[in-house]
């Protein structure tokens, strides 16, 4: 009974988030487009976590500039450009592709080339071993061994 | 030639060990500036009490230190002895106090000793994000022209001092 009462507590419970209703833009539309840029905008205090996610002080002030910019008439790319302008693409955690970030973006796929070569070698080899037939001395030699075993 | 064949995974293996122990020598928190080489973003921020004003367009003329600060900023308590030393050997450094009101800011100095030549007051942090900072203490090298070439991040010891930005600065100087 006890464990169900506790239960019930937490299919009531709200979920904790960092951003705190001071902050929410009375717009909808906006307020949702302002919580989808900045969880893709790293936070520089606690690093892996996004400003959407974060408690630092700094990620509370860089959600309500970022709305600021968004009632300001900015489109999504420009507000985040904005934050990226100051802190650099390194808050972006989607990285923008360019030569900088040509190996990131395609190292997996040199990778999977470089397995599918070695795959194709061995695959290959192998093919070529059970192609390669007996010669007439080896066939004598296994017809002898295979008659001498039934014996 | 073939045996030896064996020796490659085990290199490769090796390879990116190495990549990863580089990776792990790197401090995530030293974020190079986008400001680097670029002029410093314009502000003018009210005084810390009983200083003057501090503005962007105070930089010219000769190289500066912009030393990032706040009362409420346990280890810029740590390099401010060093500052003050710095102040004694003729560095000029400006000071900006971030996100701190500019009465604790002005008792801080009082208490501690006071390094800047000028020192603004961001109570809102807002200049500080123009100036990409992400914590105290921060400190900007900023040339004669106005323009950041380096950015320390966390409080300088007195070997960063020594190893890093005495011999920036001087190089600095020489510029014309």
């Amino acid at each position: 009974m006890r464990s169900l009462v506790a239960l019930m507590f937490l299919l009531f419970a709200a979920p904790a988030f960092a951003v705190l209703p001071s902050e929410q833009l009375a717009d909808p539309k906006l307020e949702a487009r302002a919580r989808a840029i900045s969880a893709e905008l790293r936070c520089v205090v606690c690093q892996n976590q996004t400003i959407d996610d974060s408690d630092a002080e700094l990620a509370h002030d860089l959600r309500v500039l970022l709305r600021q910019r968004l009632m300001a008439g900015d489109s999504d790319e420009q507000a985040k450009a904005f934050i990226a302008n100051r802190y650099g693409d390194y808050v972006l955690l989607r990285p923008p592709f360019e030569t900088e970030t040509l190996l990131l973006w395609l190292g997996p796929f040199l990778v999977l080339a470089g397995g599918g070569v070695g795959v194709g070698i061995y695959l290959k080899r192998r093919r070529e071993g059970e192609a390669m037939a007996l010669t007439a001395e080896e066939q004598a030699r296994l017809d002898q061994l295979l008659k001498e075993d039934v014996a | 030639m073939k045996r030896l064949l064996f020796l490659v995974p085990i290199a490769a293996l090796f390879a990116v060990l190495a990549v990863f122990a580089l990776g792990l020598s790197h401090d995530p928190s030293n974020i190079t500036s986008v400001l680097i080489d670029k002029p410093l973003p314009a502000f003018v921020l009210p005084a810390v009490r009983d200083r003057q004003s501090l503005a962007s367009a105070d930089f010219k003329g000769e190289p500066m230190l912009l030393n990032v600060f706040a009362s409420w900023c346990v280890s810029c308590r740590l390099e401010h002895g060093l500052l003050l030393q710095l102040k004694q050997e003729g560095v000029v450094i400006q000071g900006l106090d971030w996100k701190d009101e500019a009465a604790d800011g002005a008792r801080y100095l009082a208490d501690n000793g006071d390094p800047y030549v000028k020192a603004g007051n961001d109570q809102s942090g807002r200049t500080g994000i123009d100036l990409g900072v992400a914590g105290v203490p921060e400190t900007f090298v900023v040339d004669r022209k106005g323009r950041v070439r380096y950015k320390f991040i966390g409080p300088i010891a007195a070997q960063d001092w020594e190893d890093t930005l005495k011999p920036l600065l001087a190089r600095l100087r020489s510029e014309t």
